[in-house]
Protein backbone atom coordinates (compact mmCIF):
# COMPACT_ATOMS: atom_id res chain seq x y z
CA UNK A 1 0.00 0.00 0.00
CA UNK A 2 2.90 2.58 0.86
CA UNK A 3 4.59 1.34 -2.00
CA UNK A 4 1.75 2.28 -3.93
CA UNK A 5 1.67 5.71 -2.45
CA UNK A 6 5.23 6.66 -3.39
CA UNK A 7 4.99 5.09 -6.20
CA UNK A 8 1.99 6.62 -8.11
CA UNK A 9 1.08 9.32 -5.45
CA UNK A 10 2.35 11.88 -7.84
CA UNK A 11 0.31 10.40 -10.60
CA UNK A 12 -2.96 10.09 -9.08
CA UNK A 13 -2.88 13.84 -7.86
CA UNK A 14 -0.75 15.16 -10.16
CA UNK A 15 1.71 14.50 -12.96
CA UNK A 16 3.19 10.99 -14.59
CA UNK A 17 6.04 12.57 -15.30
CA UNK A 18 5.02 12.91 -19.15
CA UNK A 19 2.15 15.53 -18.63
CA UNK A 20 -0.66 16.08 -16.50
CA UNK A 21 -2.61 12.99 -15.01
CA UNK A 22 -4.31 12.06 -12.21
CA UNK A 23 -6.91 14.76 -10.59
CA UNK A 24 -5.07 17.37 -12.55
CA UNK A 25 -6.51 16.08 -15.51
CA UNK A 26 -9.69 14.83 -14.97
CA UNK A 27 -10.42 18.19 -13.70
CA UNK A 28 -8.77 19.57 -17.11
CA UNK A 29 -11.14 17.23 -18.88
CA UNK A 30 -14.34 18.34 -16.94
CA UNK A 31 -13.50 22.24 -16.48
CA UNK A 32 -13.27 22.30 -20.51
CA UNK A 33 -15.60 20.37 -21.10
CA UNK A 34 -18.82 22.38 -18.93
CA UNK A 35 -17.39 25.63 -19.88
CA UNK A 36 -17.35 25.18 -23.35
CA UNK A 37 -20.45 23.42 -22.58
CA UNK A 38 -22.01 26.04 -20.78
CA UNK A 39 -21.17 29.14 -23.61
CA UNK A 40 -22.20 27.12 -26.16
CA UNK A 41 -25.11 25.93 -24.49
CA UNK A 42 -27.16 29.37 -24.04
CA UNK A 43 -27.57 30.84 -27.62
CA UNK A 44 -28.46 27.26 -28.55
CA UNK A 45 -30.93 26.80 -26.15
CA UNK A 46 -32.39 30.12 -27.09
CA UNK A 47 -32.70 28.68 -30.17
CA UNK A 48 -33.91 25.72 -29.28
CA UNK A 49 -37.38 27.59 -27.88
CA UNK A 50 -37.42 30.21 -30.72
CA UNK A 51 -40.41 30.43 -32.78
CA UNK A 52 -38.64 30.04 -36.15
CA UNK A 53 -38.54 26.62 -37.04
CA UNK A 54 -35.29 27.07 -38.94
CA UNK A 55 -33.40 28.04 -35.41
CA UNK A 56 -35.06 25.52 -33.34
CA UNK A 57 -34.83 22.43 -35.59
CA UNK A 58 -31.46 21.92 -36.22
CA UNK A 59 -30.91 22.29 -32.09
CA UNK A 60 -33.56 19.51 -31.95
CA UNK A 61 -31.76 17.20 -34.18
CA UNK A 62 -28.37 17.67 -32.27
CA UNK A 63 -29.55 17.55 -29.08
CA UNK A 64 -31.42 14.37 -29.92
CA UNK A 65 -28.85 12.49 -31.68
CA UNK A 66 -25.79 12.95 -28.32
CA UNK A 67 -28.62 12.59 -26.18
CA UNK A 68 -29.70 9.60 -27.55
CA UNK A 69 -26.24 8.01 -28.13
CA UNK A 70 -24.14 6.72 -25.28
CA UNK A 71 -20.97 9.16 -24.83
CA UNK A 72 -18.49 6.34 -25.04
CA UNK A 73 -19.69 5.78 -28.61
CA UNK A 74 -19.34 9.41 -29.21
CA UNK A 75 -15.79 9.08 -28.23
CA UNK A 76 -15.04 6.19 -30.02
CA UNK A 77 -16.40 8.07 -33.25
CA UNK A 78 -14.32 11.31 -32.11
CA UNK A 79 -11.17 9.60 -31.43
CA UNK A 80 -11.02 6.35 -34.06
CA UNK A 81 -14.10 6.61 -36.27
CA UNK A 82 -13.42 10.44 -37.81
CA UNK A 83 -9.78 9.57 -38.37
CA UNK A 84 -10.40 7.01 -40.48
CA UNK A 85 -12.10 9.21 -42.92
CA UNK A 86 -9.70 10.00 -45.53
CA UNK A 87 -11.19 13.54 -45.91
CA UNK A 88 -9.77 14.17 -42.33
CA UNK A 89 -6.97 12.92 -42.85
CA UNK A 90 -6.35 14.98 -46.14
CA UNK A 91 -6.69 18.11 -44.37
CA UNK A 92 -3.66 19.45 -42.54
CA UNK A 93 -6.08 21.02 -39.79
CA UNK A 94 -8.43 18.24 -39.05
CA UNK A 95 -5.77 15.86 -39.01
CA UNK A 96 -3.69 17.23 -36.65
CA UNK A 97 -7.16 18.08 -34.40
CA UNK A 98 -8.00 14.46 -34.99
CA UNK A 99 -4.72 12.48 -34.23
CA UNK A 100 -4.38 14.14 -30.58
CA UNK A 101 -5.99 12.05 -28.16
CA UNK A 102 -6.64 14.54 -25.66
CA UNK A 103 -8.64 17.00 -28.47
CA UNK A 104 -10.43 14.02 -29.41
CA UNK A 105 -11.96 13.43 -26.10
CA UNK A 106 -12.55 17.03 -25.24
CA UNK A 107 -14.52 17.60 -28.33
CA UNK A 108 -17.17 14.45 -27.43
CA UNK A 109 -17.39 16.00 -23.96
CA UNK A 110 -18.42 19.42 -24.74
CA UNK A 111 -20.47 18.11 -27.50
CA UNK A 112 -22.21 15.41 -25.29
CA UNK A 113 -22.51 17.77 -21.92
CA UNK A 114 -23.35 21.06 -24.35
CA UNK A 115 -26.66 18.91 -25.58
CA UNK A 116 -27.68 17.84 -21.83
CA UNK A 117 -27.38 21.52 -21.08
CA UNK A 118 -29.19 22.75 -23.46
CA UNK A 119 -32.07 20.79 -22.82
CA UNK A 120 -31.92 21.90 -19.59
CA UNK A 121 -32.00 25.57 -20.06
CA UNK A 122 -34.13 24.86 -22.35
CA UNK A 123 -37.13 23.92 -20.18
CA UNK A 124 -35.54 26.51 -17.68
CA UNK A 125 -36.73 29.15 -20.38
CA UNK A 126 -40.07 27.80 -21.20
CA UNK A 127 -40.40 27.97 -17.31
CA UNK A 128 -39.80 31.46 -17.27
CA UNK A 129 -43.57 32.89 -15.90
CA UNK A 130 -45.06 34.69 -19.08
CA UNK A 131 -46.05 38.02 -17.53
CA UNK A 132 -42.25 38.32 -16.93
CA UNK A 133 -41.28 37.97 -20.55
CA UNK A 134 -44.36 40.22 -21.46
CA UNK A 135 -43.28 42.69 -18.74
CA UNK A 136 -39.90 43.44 -20.46
CA UNK A 137 -41.51 43.61 -23.91
CA UNK A 138 -43.74 46.26 -22.63
CA UNK A 139 -40.92 47.94 -21.16
CA UNK A 140 -39.09 48.54 -24.42
CA UNK A 141 -36.66 45.07 -23.95
CA UNK A 142 -36.75 43.71 -27.05
CA UNK A 143 -34.28 40.83 -29.06
CA UNK A 144 -30.59 40.15 -27.68
CA UNK A 145 -31.28 42.77 -24.72
CA UNK A 146 -34.42 41.20 -23.67
CA UNK A 147 -32.32 37.19 -23.89
CA UNK A 148 -29.23 39.33 -22.49
CA UNK A 149 -30.81 40.87 -19.13
CA UNK A 150 -33.94 39.08 -18.38
CA UNK A 151 -34.37 35.65 -19.97
CA UNK A 152 -31.21 34.64 -19.60
CA UNK A 153 -30.34 35.60 -16.19
CA UNK A 154 -34.12 34.06 -15.08
CA UNK A 155 -33.54 30.49 -16.59
CA UNK A 156 -29.44 29.80 -15.28
CA UNK A 157 -31.30 30.69 -11.72
CA UNK A 158 -33.83 27.92 -12.01
CA UNK A 159 -31.32 25.87 -13.60
CA UNK A 160 -29.44 25.79 -11.24
CA UNK A 161 -30.27 22.24 -9.48
CA UNK A 162 -30.77 20.58 -12.69
CA UNK A 163 -27.17 22.13 -14.32
CA UNK A 164 -25.45 20.67 -10.86
CA UNK A 165 -26.62 17.52 -11.71
CA UNK A 166 -25.48 17.38 -15.27
CA UNK A 167 -21.99 18.72 -13.97
CA UNK A 168 -21.60 15.87 -11.34
CA UNK A 169 -23.05 13.53 -13.77
CA UNK A 170 -19.98 15.31 -16.40
CA UNK A 171 -17.51 14.79 -13.76
CA UNK A 172 -17.98 10.79 -13.61
CA UNK A 173 -18.20 10.77 -17.62
CA UNK A 174 -15.05 11.76 -17.81
CA UNK A 175 -13.58 8.54 -16.45
CA UNK A 176 -14.38 7.33 -19.92
CA UNK A 177 -10.99 9.44 -21.07
CA UNK A 178 -8.71 6.57 -20.11
CA UNK A 179 -10.54 4.44 -23.37
CA UNK A 180 -8.62 6.86 -25.23
CA UNK A 181 -5.48 6.85 -23.47
CA UNK A 182 -6.03 9.97 -21.74
CA UNK A 183 -4.04 9.74 -18.48
CA UNK A 184 -7.30 10.56 -16.06
CA UNK A 185 -7.78 9.32 -12.30
CA UNK A 186 -8.78 6.27 -13.67
CA UNK A 187 -6.27 5.60 -16.49
CA UNK A 188 -3.40 5.95 -13.22
CA UNK A 189 -5.33 3.72 -11.09
CA UNK A 190 -5.49 1.32 -13.93
CA UNK A 191 -1.85 1.26 -15.15
CA UNK A 192 -0.83 0.97 -10.57
CA UNK A 193 -3.69 -2.18 -10.47
CA UNK A 194 -1.92 -3.46 -13.73
CA UNK A 195 1.63 -2.79 -12.11
CA UNK A 196 1.19 -4.10 -8.39
CA UNK A 197 -2.05 -5.87 -8.45
CA UNK A 198 -3.78 -3.96 -4.93
CA UNK A 199 -6.82 -4.03 -7.62
CA UNK A 200 -8.85 -3.08 -3.98
CA UNK A 201 -6.18 -0.15 -3.10
CA UNK A 202 -5.75 1.21 -6.68
CA UNK A 203 -9.67 1.21 -7.34
CA UNK A 204 -10.46 3.04 -3.98
CA UNK A 205 -7.91 5.35 -4.34
CA UNK A 206 -9.39 6.40 -7.44
CA UNK A 207 -13.54 6.44 -6.14
CA UNK A 208 -12.44 8.28 -3.12
CA UNK A 209 -10.44 11.32 -5.21
CA UNK A 210 -13.67 11.32 -7.40
CA UNK A 211 -15.80 11.30 -3.90
CA UNK A 212 -13.41 14.30 -3.09
CA UNK A 213 -14.36 16.23 -6.24
CA UNK A 214 -17.93 15.32 -6.68
CA UNK A 215 -18.21 16.57 -2.65
CA UNK A 216 -16.61 19.48 -3.30
CA UNK A 217 -18.83 20.49 -6.54
CA UNK A 218 -22.13 19.91 -4.41
CA UNK A 219 -20.80 22.27 -2.31
CA UNK A 220 -20.44 25.07 -4.67
CA UNK A 221 -23.68 24.81 -5.77
CA UNK A 222 -24.71 24.91 -2.51
CA UNK A 223 -23.26 28.10 -2.30
CA UNK A 224 -24.45 29.57 -5.51
CA UNK A 225 -27.88 28.09 -5.05
CA UNK A 226 -27.68 30.64 -1.74
CA UNK A 227 -26.76 33.26 -4.12
CA UNK A 228 -28.81 33.03 -6.59
CA UNK A 229 -32.18 31.13 -5.62
CA UNK A 230 -32.98 32.96 -2.51
CA UNK A 231 -35.06 34.87 -4.23
CA UNK A 232 -37.71 31.17 -5.10
CA UNK A 233 -37.79 30.24 -1.32
CA UNK A 234 -39.43 33.34 0.76
CA UNK A 235 -40.01 31.02 3.93
CA UNK A 236 -36.00 30.38 4.44
CA UNK A 237 -35.79 33.91 3.97
CA UNK B 1 -68.05 40.76 0.10
CA UNK B 2 -67.95 44.83 -0.40
CA UNK B 3 -64.15 45.18 -1.77
CA UNK B 4 -64.75 48.81 -3.19
CA UNK B 5 -66.52 50.21 -0.04
CA UNK B 6 -63.86 48.87 2.64
CA UNK B 7 -61.57 49.84 0.09
CA UNK B 8 -62.39 53.03 -0.65
CA UNK B 9 -63.76 54.04 3.24
CA UNK B 10 -60.51 56.52 3.25
CA UNK B 11 -61.37 58.53 0.77
CA UNK B 12 -63.74 61.18 1.20
CA UNK B 13 -66.64 61.33 -1.35
CA UNK B 14 -66.78 64.61 -3.38
CA UNK B 15 -67.75 65.33 -6.61
CA UNK B 16 -66.38 63.42 -9.90
CA UNK B 17 -64.00 65.09 -11.42
CA UNK B 18 -64.79 67.24 -14.57
CA UNK B 19 -61.42 68.64 -16.38
CA UNK B 20 -62.00 71.10 -19.14
CA UNK B 21 -61.15 69.39 -22.78
CA UNK B 22 -58.84 72.21 -23.45
CA UNK B 23 -55.13 70.07 -23.58
CA UNK B 24 -53.87 68.97 -27.00
CA UNK B 25 -54.66 65.34 -27.73
CA UNK B 26 -51.99 63.05 -26.02
CA UNK B 27 -52.91 59.81 -27.56
CA UNK B 28 -55.30 59.01 -30.04
CA UNK B 29 -56.98 55.44 -30.83
CA UNK B 30 -59.10 54.60 -33.20
CA UNK B 31 -61.28 52.01 -34.77
CA UNK B 32 -59.38 49.33 -32.73
CA UNK B 33 -60.11 45.78 -34.39
CA UNK B 34 -58.77 42.40 -32.83
CA UNK B 35 -60.24 38.87 -33.05
CA UNK B 36 -59.23 35.73 -31.80
CA UNK B 37 -60.01 32.95 -34.38
CA UNK B 38 -63.43 33.31 -34.52
CA UNK B 39 -64.43 35.30 -31.84
CA UNK B 40 -64.25 39.13 -32.73
CA UNK B 41 -63.26 40.93 -28.97
CA UNK B 42 -62.97 43.98 -30.00
CA UNK B 43 -65.18 45.92 -32.66
CA UNK B 44 -63.76 49.34 -33.19
CA UNK B 45 -62.61 51.36 -30.18
CA UNK B 46 -61.62 54.69 -29.95
CA UNK B 47 -60.83 56.83 -27.55
CA UNK B 48 -59.29 60.04 -27.15
CA UNK B 49 -56.36 60.97 -24.36
CA UNK B 50 -55.49 64.84 -23.37
CA UNK B 51 -52.58 65.77 -21.49
CA UNK B 52 -53.83 64.89 -17.89
CA UNK B 53 -56.70 62.97 -18.24
CA UNK B 54 -57.45 60.05 -16.74
CA UNK B 55 -59.44 57.66 -18.22
CA UNK B 56 -61.50 54.55 -16.87
CA UNK B 57 -62.35 51.69 -18.72
CA UNK B 58 -65.17 49.62 -17.36
CA UNK B 59 -67.33 46.51 -18.20
CA UNK B 60 -67.97 43.29 -17.63
CA UNK B 61 -65.11 40.60 -18.09
CA UNK B 62 -64.95 39.65 -21.58
CA UNK B 63 -66.21 43.09 -22.60
CA UNK B 64 -62.92 43.49 -24.16
CA UNK B 65 -61.25 46.45 -22.20
CA UNK B 66 -58.07 44.56 -21.05
CA UNK B 67 -57.35 43.57 -24.79
CA UNK B 68 -58.12 47.40 -25.76
CA UNK B 69 -55.00 48.72 -23.21
CA UNK B 70 -52.88 45.66 -24.50
CA UNK B 71 -53.51 46.49 -28.50
CA UNK B 72 -52.21 50.44 -27.05
CA UNK B 73 -48.69 49.32 -26.68
CA UNK B 74 -48.88 46.10 -29.23
CA UNK B 75 -48.54 43.38 -26.53
CA UNK B 76 -51.38 42.26 -28.58
CA UNK B 77 -51.21 42.71 -31.78
CA UNK B 78 -54.61 44.69 -33.32
CA UNK B 79 -55.74 43.39 -36.80
CA UNK B 80 -57.18 46.88 -37.73
CA UNK B 81 -56.98 50.50 -36.11
CA UNK B 82 -54.47 53.65 -35.63
CA UNK B 83 -52.61 54.30 -32.81
CA UNK B 84 -51.42 57.78 -32.71
CA UNK B 85 -48.90 59.48 -30.02
CA UNK B 86 -48.42 63.21 -30.26
CA UNK B 87 -49.82 63.23 -33.72
CA UNK B 88 -47.54 60.81 -35.06
CA UNK B 89 -49.16 57.16 -35.88
CA UNK B 90 -47.72 54.05 -35.66
CA UNK B 91 -47.32 52.42 -39.00
CA UNK B 92 -48.14 49.21 -39.21
CA UNK B 93 -46.72 46.57 -41.70
CA UNK B 94 -47.88 43.66 -43.44
CA UNK B 95 -46.14 40.22 -41.05
CA UNK B 96 -45.82 36.93 -41.94
CA UNK B 97 -49.04 34.79 -42.53
CA UNK B 98 -51.29 37.91 -42.80
CA UNK B 99 -50.36 39.08 -39.61
CA UNK B 100 -50.11 42.94 -38.78
CA UNK B 101 -47.01 44.41 -36.76
CA UNK B 102 -46.08 47.89 -36.07
CA UNK B 103 -42.71 49.34 -37.39
CA UNK B 104 -40.07 48.16 -34.45
CA UNK B 105 -38.59 51.52 -34.11
CA UNK B 106 -42.38 53.07 -33.76
CA UNK B 107 -42.61 50.67 -31.36
CA UNK B 108 -39.52 50.45 -29.30
CA UNK B 109 -40.57 54.71 -29.13
CA UNK B 110 -43.67 54.17 -27.90
CA UNK B 111 -43.16 51.84 -25.45
CA UNK B 112 -40.55 53.84 -23.75
CA UNK B 113 -43.32 56.32 -23.49
CA UNK B 114 -46.16 54.81 -22.30
CA UNK B 115 -45.32 52.37 -18.93
CA UNK B 116 -47.78 49.69 -17.78
CA UNK B 117 -48.75 48.35 -14.43
CA UNK B 118 -50.62 44.73 -14.67
CA UNK B 119 -52.76 42.99 -12.78
CA UNK B 120 -50.39 40.35 -11.65
CA UNK B 121 -47.38 42.83 -10.86
CA UNK B 122 -45.38 40.74 -13.41
CA UNK B 123 -41.92 42.09 -11.46
CA UNK B 124 -39.10 40.01 -12.46
CA UNK B 125 -39.09 37.78 -9.36
CA UNK B 126 -35.05 37.14 -10.20
CA UNK B 127 -34.13 40.36 -9.24
CA UNK B 128 -34.18 42.54 -6.29
CA UNK B 129 -36.89 45.94 -5.96
CA UNK B 130 -33.91 48.08 -6.43
CA UNK B 131 -32.86 45.95 -10.23
CA UNK B 132 -36.72 45.77 -11.19
CA UNK B 133 -37.24 49.61 -11.01
CA UNK B 134 -33.89 50.47 -12.39
CA UNK B 135 -33.68 47.55 -15.33
CA UNK B 136 -35.58 49.43 -18.09
CA UNK B 137 -34.01 52.57 -17.39
CA UNK B 138 -30.87 51.37 -17.76
CA UNK B 139 -31.43 49.30 -20.19
CA UNK B 140 -34.07 50.72 -22.71
CA UNK B 141 -33.56 54.55 -22.06
CA UNK B 142 -29.56 54.37 -21.49
CA UNK B 143 -29.87 55.97 -17.75
CA UNK B 144 -26.65 55.31 -16.00
CA UNK B 145 -26.43 52.94 -12.85
CA UNK B 146 -26.25 55.81 -10.14
CA UNK B 147 -28.99 58.15 -11.74
CA UNK B 148 -31.11 55.20 -12.24
CA UNK B 149 -30.95 54.07 -8.28
CA UNK B 150 -31.43 57.61 -7.58
CA UNK B 151 -34.70 57.72 -9.37
CA UNK B 152 -35.80 54.03 -8.14
CA UNK B 153 -35.38 55.41 -4.51
CA UNK B 154 -37.31 58.31 -4.86
CA UNK B 155 -39.86 56.56 -6.87
CA UNK B 156 -39.95 54.24 -4.11
CA UNK B 157 -40.28 56.67 -1.50
CA UNK B 158 -43.25 58.00 -3.51
CA UNK B 159 -45.21 55.03 -3.84
CA UNK B 160 -44.84 54.92 0.31
CA UNK B 161 -42.33 51.97 0.40
CA UNK B 162 -39.51 52.11 2.47
CA UNK B 163 -36.24 52.22 1.78
CA UNK B 164 -35.10 49.02 3.04
CA UNK B 165 -37.56 47.05 0.82
CA UNK B 166 -35.18 48.14 -2.73
CA UNK B 167 -32.66 44.81 -1.64
CA UNK B 168 -35.65 42.34 -1.59
CA UNK B 169 -37.00 39.84 -3.82
CA UNK B 170 -40.46 40.74 -4.64
CA UNK B 171 -41.86 37.46 -3.44
CA UNK B 172 -40.71 38.18 -0.05
CA UNK B 173 -43.07 41.86 -0.56
CA UNK B 174 -46.98 41.46 0.16
CA UNK B 175 -49.51 41.90 -3.02
CA UNK B 176 -50.15 45.48 -2.37
CA UNK B 177 -46.35 46.05 -1.76
CA UNK B 178 -45.15 44.31 -4.98
CA UNK B 179 -48.01 46.40 -7.06
CA UNK B 180 -46.44 49.70 -5.38
CA UNK B 181 -42.86 48.44 -6.53
CA UNK B 182 -44.61 48.41 -10.01
CA UNK B 183 -45.88 51.46 -10.18
CA UNK B 184 -42.84 52.48 -8.85
CA UNK B 185 -40.93 50.95 -11.85
CA UNK B 186 -43.58 52.59 -14.16
CA UNK B 187 -42.27 56.27 -12.82
CA UNK B 188 -39.06 55.28 -12.96
CA UNK B 189 -39.34 55.83 -16.81
CA UNK B 190 -40.75 58.88 -16.33
CA UNK B 191 -43.59 57.76 -19.34
CA UNK B 192 -46.15 60.27 -20.47
CA UNK B 193 -49.04 57.63 -19.94
CA UNK B 194 -48.83 55.22 -17.58
CA UNK B 195 -50.97 52.33 -18.86
CA UNK B 196 -52.95 50.18 -15.26
CA UNK B 197 -54.04 47.08 -16.15
CA UNK B 198 -56.69 46.00 -13.53
CA UNK B 199 -54.10 46.84 -10.96
CA UNK B 200 -56.04 45.90 -7.42
CA UNK B 201 -58.29 42.88 -8.89
CA UNK B 202 -55.16 40.31 -8.20
CA UNK B 203 -54.98 42.21 -4.43
CA UNK B 204 -56.81 41.17 -0.62
CA UNK B 205 -59.34 42.99 -0.20
CA UNK B 206 -56.69 44.82 2.65
CA UNK B 207 -54.75 45.59 0.16
CA UNK B 208 -56.22 47.24 -2.30
CA UNK B 209 -56.68 50.76 -0.79
CA UNK B 210 -52.75 51.29 -0.12
CA UNK B 211 -52.49 50.98 -4.36
CA UNK B 212 -55.85 53.09 -4.45
CA UNK B 213 -54.25 55.76 -2.79
CA UNK B 214 -50.91 55.54 -4.85
CA UNK B 215 -52.58 55.72 -7.72
CA UNK B 216 -54.96 58.74 -6.92
CA UNK B 217 -51.67 60.82 -6.09
CA UNK B 218 -50.65 60.25 -9.37
CA UNK B 219 -54.02 61.36 -10.76
CA UNK B 220 -53.84 64.06 -8.60
CA UNK B 221 -50.52 65.35 -10.16
CA UNK B 222 -52.47 65.49 -13.81
CA UNK B 223 -50.49 62.47 -15.01
CA UNK B 224 -52.42 61.22 -18.32
CA UNK B 225 -53.32 57.75 -17.27
CA UNK B 226 -55.72 54.67 -18.84
CA UNK B 227 -57.08 52.62 -16.29
CA UNK B 228 -58.92 49.48 -16.49
CA UNK B 229 -60.74 48.83 -13.56
CA UNK B 230 -63.68 47.51 -11.40
CA UNK B 231 -63.56 49.33 -8.80
CA UNK B 232 -66.30 51.96 -9.84
CA UNK B 233 -66.05 54.61 -6.78
CA UNK B 234 -62.66 55.08 -7.63
CA UNK B 235 -63.30 55.30 -11.31
CA UNK B 236 -65.97 57.94 -10.28
CA UNK B 237 -63.14 59.34 -8.23
CA UNK B 238 -60.38 60.16 -10.08
CA UNK B 239 -61.35 60.01 -13.91
CA UNK B 240 -62.00 62.47 -16.66
CA UNK B 241 -63.35 59.94 -18.85
CA UNK B 242 -65.10 56.79 -18.57
CA UNK B 243 -65.17 54.33 -21.71
CA UNK B 244 -67.92 51.66 -20.87
CA UNK B 245 -67.50 48.48 -22.69
CA UNK B 246 -69.94 46.19 -23.72
CA UNK B 247 -69.26 43.03 -26.06
CA UNK B 248 -66.22 44.72 -28.01
CA UNK B 249 -67.85 48.51 -28.57
CA UNK B 250 -67.95 51.56 -26.44
CA UNK B 251 -71.50 51.39 -25.19
CA UNK B 252 -71.15 54.84 -23.11
CA UNK B 253 -68.68 57.32 -22.74
CA UNK B 254 -68.38 60.59 -21.02
CA UNK B 255 -67.35 62.22 -17.76
CA UNK B 256 -67.08 60.14 -13.99
CA UNK B 257 -70.41 61.43 -14.13
CA UNK B 258 -72.17 58.51 -16.47
CA UNK B 259 -71.57 56.48 -13.10
CA UNK B 260 -73.99 58.40 -11.32
CA UNK B 261 -76.68 58.75 -14.51
CA UNK B 262 -76.03 56.47 -16.96
CA UNK B 263 -77.76 56.73 -19.89
CA UNK B 264 -77.64 53.47 -21.81
CA UNK B 265 -79.80 50.92 -20.37
CA UNK B 266 -76.95 48.25 -20.29
CA UNK B 267 -74.48 50.49 -18.22
CA UNK B 268 -77.41 50.98 -15.77
CA UNK B 269 -77.66 46.96 -15.59
CA UNK B 270 -74.01 46.71 -15.14
CA UNK B 271 -73.70 49.41 -12.66
CA UNK B 272 -76.44 48.11 -10.72
CA UNK B 273 -75.19 44.59 -10.76
CA UNK B 274 -72.40 45.77 -8.47
CA UNK B 275 -72.28 46.30 -5.09
CA UNK B 276 -71.78 50.07 -4.42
Amino acid sequence: MIELFQQYGLAYLFSDGTGLSGVAMTLWLFIISVVFGFFLSIPLALARVSEHVWLRWPVEVYTYLFRGTPLYIQLLICYTGLYSLEVVQDNALLNQFFRNALNCTLLAFVLNTCAYTVEIFAGAIRNIPHGEIEAARAYGLHGWRLNLFVVVPAALRRALPAYSNEMILMLHATSLAFTATVADILKVARDANAETFLTFQAFGIAALLYMLLSFALVGLFRLAERRWMRFLVPTRG
Amino acid sequence: MNQSAQALAAYPVDEPVVKPATAAIKLQVEGIHKRYGEHEVLKGVSLNARHGDVISLIGASGSGKSTMLRCINFLEQPDAGVITLDGISIEMRQGRAGTRAPHQDQLQNLRTRLAMVFQHFNLWSHMTVLENITMAPRRVLGVSAAEAEKRARMYLDKVGLPGRVADQYPAFLSGGQQQRVAIARALAMEPEIILFDEPTSALDPELVGEVLKVIQTLAEEGRTMLMVTHEMGFARQVSSQVLFLHQGRVEEHGDARILDHPNSERLQQFLSNRLK
